[in-house]
């Protein structure tokens, strides 16, 4: 029984706690999975951004209704050639010591830094020499980064960015302390006393793949912030069964809903939520020379006869998905209200007579009687079997293509896609920033993401326009314009916007879910009280 | 006796390097990308990750650099947790899937052996039949329905009960690893009895039972000096391996009960391409095995004195 005390000892006895302990003011939930690690210049997951959003702080935050608010800076001023923060005097990290300019020059630096080796190096691009220092062309010292005193940062761009603000809220922009990550010794951001926190909380303990705890950090500048004292993540699994077994036993305050579990849910009167991820997922063409699907007419066929709708209401069947219409998904802004609403995409009605006219003249154009085999793509992630089965039966019936599926494990999937070994791929996107640029540039021909190598000239020069344009109405105009070439010579064609459903607690109040920037924030959840 | 158990480590080495060597070989054999993500990367990040991680190099240069870390003990350092070496990751999850492991052992050799003596001693009688249904149940069900079933188990019953009996999740006390634990070991359980059922009957029309009865011998002496001991020999021998591959084999049953245990990563590495992590897991679990098969071979010879002549 030795090892038994000890592994009690050691992993905590004190699981045994209710979802939602009013006393001490303790919320208790569940991660999907493990941060792979917390070091703010290099994580690219979703589950490392919502811990860092509850941890540490940028620049600016998310606020209230997908507003921007001041965060560590108080006031910014951005203009087309660079940009100045003034940052409060009482931001502080979770040792007592001041938040500086300096530790933004020295993350930003890191972040650029070919030996860090990060994966989001390029959204710094638009700041001066980052590009050449990630070439290892310049000194790291060169980056238009610059402290002019502890309270001022100043940034020099190469390029008018007008969402530079938005960009700001990104976790690759979080400051980092140059001290303490060099005491570290390369292990910073690994353990919860190997990082350190200027947000709203603080990890105070973190057992790897087992529990990791926040507490209220006493140094945070916005003392009413943070209403309860501590969020304890203390379940990693991603098993929907597990996870609304442990909601039911009262020992998590929120559960994400799976087709099974929603019926349960739904008949035992649970108030369901549901949130839109923000994403758009899509079937991408393979514009490669040998490939058919380079013919505008095969990928009008095709699009023709895909019915998102049915896709959502009679595949997916799920609450909270949206059929998809564009690539720009309904949540974005544009000049007043949303964008979709301002510049409403083209329907696509299934028509299979249409349809089959563009095949016929599909088949023309290639030279062929018969179209060879095309191969679908697809990984054993979101977009199921039951998906790409009903595109291949779809296409078949209505179009009699024949449809081989290539179902691969995700990096597979990626690595046939960059290869371009394809026809048809399902994919999708997550936005970086909250701006449609990070929708609108994904098929530019220089983006290494658009992997099916769609080329269209006039939507290159378009995005150039959106991306140096600091003209509201100019660059909404610019993505509609976008929107509209993307239906009529399709990339792709959309699918659907993936939702999550989900339960809370009804004690709990105040989860805020975002589509950009991090998700789930629990960072001013309260606790009604009984 | 040294000699035997020194020629069976070295024997064990030679196995690991070999489990070492094919993992590598089939590790890059696999199609796919370590170093591809969601978010495609320039050339010059792509070639500053691979110089990272010293993927720019020949395989066999890999190779020799991997074998040397080997012989070190240095696994590396993760692909996707990037600030974590792969032995802190051994380190800190190997011993929960130990526990997990160990506990579902305990009740699958104390459950079989006893399951197994009880249906040999009444065979073809009621709870033999009964007993051997669901011998069978446990080993055609797989183990995530076991463990799905025993979660539902749960929480009706700490719900009818209106106080928390035993946890449907998690980990830290003993109560946590009770019923992950049992259902982990229930495939094994009824492996064990089936075969501790045919070993009982095959020495129970032997001659030295017969001399022992005849002798006059109480029946529970001859149950537990002579039929026991005889029977339980098939058994050891599989126990050794049934540890590893129960301590291996938890990731189902880990994710069921959001257990921090080692399978997950052994799983998830593979699904990631995660070469350190593959590599130190399946070193790690490989050398495991090896060690728990040249004990079991060594504690023969204590249980069976015939083993030790030879």
């Amino acid at each position: 029984m030795f090892g038994l005390s000890w592994a009690s000892s050691y992993f905590g006895g004190a699981k045994l706690s209710k979802g939602i302990d009013a006393a001490t003011g303790t919320v208790t939930l569940a991660l999907a999975d493990e941060p792979p690690q917390l070091d703010s210049s290099r994580s690219t997951d979703t589950i490392s951004s919502m811990v860092l959003g509850h941890v540490t702080e940028g620049l600016i935050k998310n606020g209230e209704g997908g507003k921007l608010e001041p965060g560590v800076a108080e006031r910014w001023e951005i203009t087309d050639t660079g940009a100045t923060f003034w940052l409060r005097p009482d931001a502080r990290w979770s040792d007592g010591k001041p938040v500086t300019a300096h530790d933004f020059v020295f993350a930003w630096r890191k972040a650029v830094d070919p030996k860090t080796a990060s994966e989001y190096a390029t959204i710094f691009f638009a700041i001066k020499n980052a590009e050449a220092i990630n070439q290892g062309k310049a000194p790291l010292s060169s980056l238009g980064v610059t402290a002019v005193n502890d309270l001022t940062l100043r940034v020099e761009l190469v390029r008018p960015v007008p969402y530079f603000d938005k960009l700001m809220v990104f976790k690759s922009y979080n400051p980092i302390r140059e001290d303490f990550f060099k005491a570290t010794a390369g292990r910073y951001g690994a353990d919860a006393d190997k990082l350190l926190y200027n947000g709203p909380f603080m990890i105070t303990r973190w057992v790897h793949g087992a529990q990791l705890r926040m507490e209220k950090n006493p140094h945070y500048w916005d003392k009413t912030r943070a209403k309860v004292n501590v969020l304890d993540f203390a379940y990693f699994t991603s098993d929907p069964n597990a996870l609304i077994n442990l909601y039911k036993d009262g020992k998590i305050a929120v559960a994400g809903l799976n087709q099974e579990n929603l019926n349960e849910a739904l008949v035992k009167r649970w108030p369901i939520n549901r949130f839109q991820r923000g994403s758009v997922f899509y079937m991408e063409f393979n514009h490669r020379k040998d490939r058919p699907t380079t013919n505008l007419h095969l990928r009008r066929a095709i699009q023709l006869v895909i019915d998102p709708d049915e896709v959502v209401y009679r595949v997916i069947k799920l609450p909270g998905n949206l059929p998809g219409r564009s690539l720009f998904p309904v949540w974005l802004d544009g000049n007043q209200g949303k964008f979709r609403e301002e510049y409403p995409a083209t329907r696509i009605l299934p028509d299979a007579v249409e349809a089959r006219r563009q095949l016929a003249l599909a088949k023309k154009e290639l030279g062929l009687k018969t179209l060879p085999p095309l191969t679908l793509l697809s990984d054993d992630g979101a977009l199921g079997d039951k998906m790409t089965e009903y595109f291949q039966e779809t296409l078949r019936r209505e179009l009699g293509l024949t449809i081989r599926i290539d179902k691969q494990i995700f990096k597979q999937r990626l690595a046939k896609m960059s290869a371009g070994d394809f026809d048809l791929v399902l994919g999708g996107w997550n936005p970086d920033y909250p701006d449609p640029l990070t929708f609108a540039d994904l098929f530019a021909s220089w983006n290494s993401n658009n992997r099916g190598r769609y080329n269209n000239p006039k939507l290159d020069q378009l995005v150039a326009v959106a991306q140096i344009s600091t003209d509201v109405r100019t660059r909404m105009d610019t993505f509609g314009e976008i929107q509209r070439i993307l239906i009529e010579d399709p990339p792709m064609v959309p699918i659907y916007e993936p939702g999550v459903v989900y339960v809370v607690d009804p004690r709990l109040k105040g989860v805020v879910r975002r589509v950009a920037g991090f998700d789930p924030d629990y960072t001013s959840v309260s606790i009604l009280e009984k | 006796m040294w000699r035997y158990a020194l020629n069976r480590l070295l024997q064990g080495i030679v196995t690991v390097w070999f489990i070492a060597t094919a993992t590598f070989l089939a590790m890059h054999a696999v199609p796919g990308d370590p170093m591809s993500s969601d978010r495609a990367v320039t050339p010059e990040i792509r070639k500053n990750l691979e110089a990272k991680y010293g993927l720019d190099k020949p395989l066999a240069e890999q190779y020799v650099i991997y074998l040397g870390n080997l012989a070190r003990g240095d696994f590396g350092i993760s692909f996707t947790q990037q600030n974590r070496e792969v032995n802190d990751i051994i380190r800190e999850h190997f011993p929960v899937s130990a526990i997990l492991g160990i506990l579902a052992i305990i009740f699958a050799a104390l459950g079989g052996i006893l399951w197994g003596a009880l249906t040999a001693l009444y065979r073809n009688k009621l709870p033999d039949i009964v007993i051997m249904f669901f011998v069978i149940l446990g080993i055609s069900v797989p183990s995530f329905v076991f463990a799905a079933l025993g979660q539902l188990v749960l929480v009706k019953l700490n719900d009818l009960l209106g106080f928390s009996l035993l946890p449907v999740a998690g980990w830290g006390t003993v109560s946590h690893m009770l019923v992950p634990s049992l259902v982990l070991g229930l495939g094994t359980m009824a492996y064990l009895t089936r075969l501790m059922r045919s070993s009982m009957l095959e020495i129970i029309n032997s001659d030295y039972l017969r001399t022992a009865r005849a002798k006059g011998l109480p029946a529970t002496r001859i149950f537990t000096h002579h039929q026991l001991r005889n029977a339980i020999l098939p058994v050891v021998t599989v126990l050794g391996p049934s540890i590893a591959g129960i301590t291996t084999g938890s990731f189902v049953v880990e994710s069921v009960f959001a257990i921090p245990g080692l399978g997950r990563y052994f799983v998830q590495a593979v699904q990631q391409l995660d070469y350190t992590v593959i590599m130190g897991t399946t070193v790690f679990f490989g050398s495991f095995l090896v060690l728990m098969v040249i004990i079991v071979d060594l504690l023969y010879g204590f249980i069976d004195p015939r083993v030790r002549v030879s």
